[in-house]
């Protein structure tokens, strides 16, 4: 049985996030198809790296190492994983819809002349009947995916040109522990005999990442602002609100595009997926777009002028009213109620 | 500095940001007649990107090349309007259906024919699909590097390009090589509007398709004025093998599409006023949701 593969990307000895949710959901459709699962991991330094992916469940893991190979750039990334993929024959294939997934992946593609669905956000297996050919497929990857703008899911399956191939959104997937003692075949991969020179032709001159402080994906509580909000000035409302509360500040695509609110902190199909036990959406319509994005919350409470805004059909609480009223209530009930 | 040659690639979609309720058919199928076209938001970036260029380093030639029906000769005019120097249509019923892969060939072959060229800029995606993907899959067709997400090119040298990527957790500054292909990203600056003089010398701009209905008129105009017939290119004219293009070409299938409904919630519905504010905050701390 061809193998499930897996990109894993890899920063200061420290494979991410993203990477571990794909392991996870690339097991889970493994063990559906009686599958191996495979993975690989381009960085640097990376002596050891297998006790942070073989935990879930990896059957094979292909390590380049090189202090060329990181941070990342394209070239050579696409160079090491398109050798190991031509050897390996894998029938699915995963990477994170990240910045660097969202740029190998499409370069992989073309190389290997394959099909690659971009940000699904449910993969399962499946068949399917092609008319034209009169046969069945079975176990292909549903890859499947928001389409125009949110309104719709798309079921996208690729019966011909393998492997099949797609990128997935941050947050969807749930990361999950497969045996802390599994054991992993460690293949290292002789990284000078794959890239050449011309594959670092791009040079990075400087490079300023912020290490994320804003971690929306963890946090129990979210306060989250909307168009309606109106300002930057009243976002330091829903600021206070989440301090006060142990939460964080997040915001609609429109909140954002208003310039309210840092893109970091978005909230929905463009930004981030959350599911805290609370979440407040304050002068926030919802729109599919952003409501795909925390409809998963154990509890809504939407404030907002207008009793007939779609997303109050997700909340528990709807409070009508405007929000300079209301969150200041909310801030002064909590403190005298709170012990 | 010498000039530089671009093409910038650039597509016509259909206007998903301003989905109305009657954008979808009862089956969940999308109804394109009630969705207005507009010029890819990103592509419009990449459009400025380049035009800054050409205001940077005079003489620098930049060609706009789109695919896509007969009604996206649009994006063509749109380009003239801003200050491209030229614009290429390639259009050919056995294009449509494509998926990114068979896309990407496509505008490649386009591209091998324009053949001279220093710099590809397109938009990081387009809001049809939101893939990414036909950048870095043109890149790697021409066996060129990429640069993705790119916010500002900060210089421009012989042998060289200087250019801020804009990644998810902060920015990166890096150099290429010529040539070379840039997808923009959508905090680089807005495009320039229209030029009024531009609209006056370009608004009769038609392919040959577009005049096909007979216009004694135009027809006339456009002997005069060459400047005025859009090039139109079909599957011949890029040398495109049939099974690489259109629905043929494209390993990705839509099986099945869903419309999303919002599962209705049993609201608790509250005004703004004291009493109901302070009895949903204890509801809360009682049930340890906050506090």
């Amino acid at each position: 049985m061809k193998s499930v593969f897996v990109y894993c990307e890899v920063e200061n000895q420290k494979v991410a996030e993203i990477s571990q949710e794909l392991l996870s959901a690339g097991k889970r459709l493994a063990e559906k198809l009686g599958a191996p699962l495979e993975a690989m991991v381009n960085g640097k330094d990376l002596k050891g790296i297998e006790s942070q992916i073989a935990p879930y469940g990896v059957d094979k893991l292909f390590v380049g190492d090189d202090t060329r190979l990181e941070p990342y750039r394209t070239l050579p990334h696409a160079a090491l994983v398109t050798k190991v993929l031509k050897q390996e024959d894998p029938q699915i294939v995963l990477f994170g819809a990240t910045s660097v997934g969202r740029d190998l992946a499409p370069r992989i593609a073309s190389k290997l002349n394959c099909g690659l669905t971009a940000d699904t956000t449910i993969l399962d297996i499946g068949d399917h009947f092609v008319k034209k050919e009169k046969k069945e497929y079975t176990d292909l990857l549903y890859a499947i995916r928001p389409a125009f703008g949110g309104s719709i899911m798309a079921n996208i399956i690729n019966w011909d040109m393998h492997p099949q191939m797609a990128t997935v959104r941050e947050g969807v997937m749930k990361k999950e522990i497969f045996d802390a003692n599994y054991k992993t075949k460690v293949i290292s991969v002789k990284v000078n005999e794959v890239v050449s020179d011309t594959d670092f032709v791009v040079k990075i001159i400087e490079r300023h990442i912020e290490e994320s402080e804003v971690n929306l994906k963890d946090a129990p509580i979210i306060v989250a602002g909307g168009y309606g909000v109106g300002s930057k000035e009243n976002f330091d409302l829903l600021k206070n609100l989440a301090n006060i509360l142990g939460g964080e500040v997040g915001g609609s695509r429109a909140a954002v595009d208003a310039g309210f609110i840092d893109h970091n902190r978005q909230i929905g199909q463009t930004g981030t997926t959350v599911r805290p036990k609370l979440y407040i959406a304050a002068g926030i319509s919802g729109a599919i777009q952003h409501t795909a994005g925390m409809q998963d919350a154990s509890l809504i409470i939407s404030i907002n002028n207008d009793p007939e805004a779609p997303i109050n059909a997700l909340a528990d609480y709807v409070i009508t009213g405007d929000l300079g009223i209301v969150i200041p209530k909310m801030i002064q009930y909590y403190k005298e109620n709170a012990k | 500095m010498r000039p530089l040659k671009i093409i910038v690639l650039a597509k016509q979609v259909p206007d998903t940001r301003h989905v109305g309720p009657d954008a979808m058919k009862p089956d969940g199928t999308v109804n394109r007649g009630k969705l207005s076209t507009v010029f890819n938001p990103d592509d419009l970036h990449a459009l400025e990107l380049a035009l800054n260029i050409k205001d940077r380093i005079p003489g620098t030639q930049v060609t706009i090349l789109t695919m896509g029906p007969q009604k996206a000769a649009d994006i063509i005019r749109e380009g003239y309007y801003r200050g491209v120097d030229d614009g290429i249509m390639i259009s050919d019923r056995r294009f449509g259906g494509a998926d990114t892969l068979a896309t990407s060939y496509t505008i490649v072959q386009a591209i091998k024919k324009i053949a001279d060229y220093d710099l590809i800029v397109g938009g990081r995606q387009a809001i049809d699909g939101d893939t990414a993907q036909v950048g870095p899959q043109c890149a790697d067709k021409l066996n060129i590097p990429q640069v993705t997400y790119v916010e500002e090119i900060l210089e421009i040298k012989e042998d060289e390009i200087i250019a801020r990527r804009r990644l998810e957790t902060g920015v990166e500054t890096v150099s290429a090589p010529y040539p070379v292909l840039m997808t923009v990203h959508g905090s680089s600056p807005d495009c320039r509007s229209r030029k009024a003089k531009k609209v006056m010398k370009y608004k009769y701009a038609r392919t040959k398709t577009e005049m096909r209905k007979g216009d004694p008129v135009l027809e006339a105009l456009h002997l005069k004025r060459p400047h005025l017939v859009i090039p139109e290119w079909s599957v011949e004219d890029i040398n495109a093998d049939v099974t690489k293009i259109g629905l043929a070409g494209s390993p990705t299938k839509v099986k099945s599409v869903s419309s999303i409904v919002l599962t209705a919630t049993e609201s608790k519905v509250l005004t703004d006023s004291d009493s109901d504010i302070e009895g949903m905050i204890k509801e809360l701390i009682k049930h340890h949701t906050i506090g």
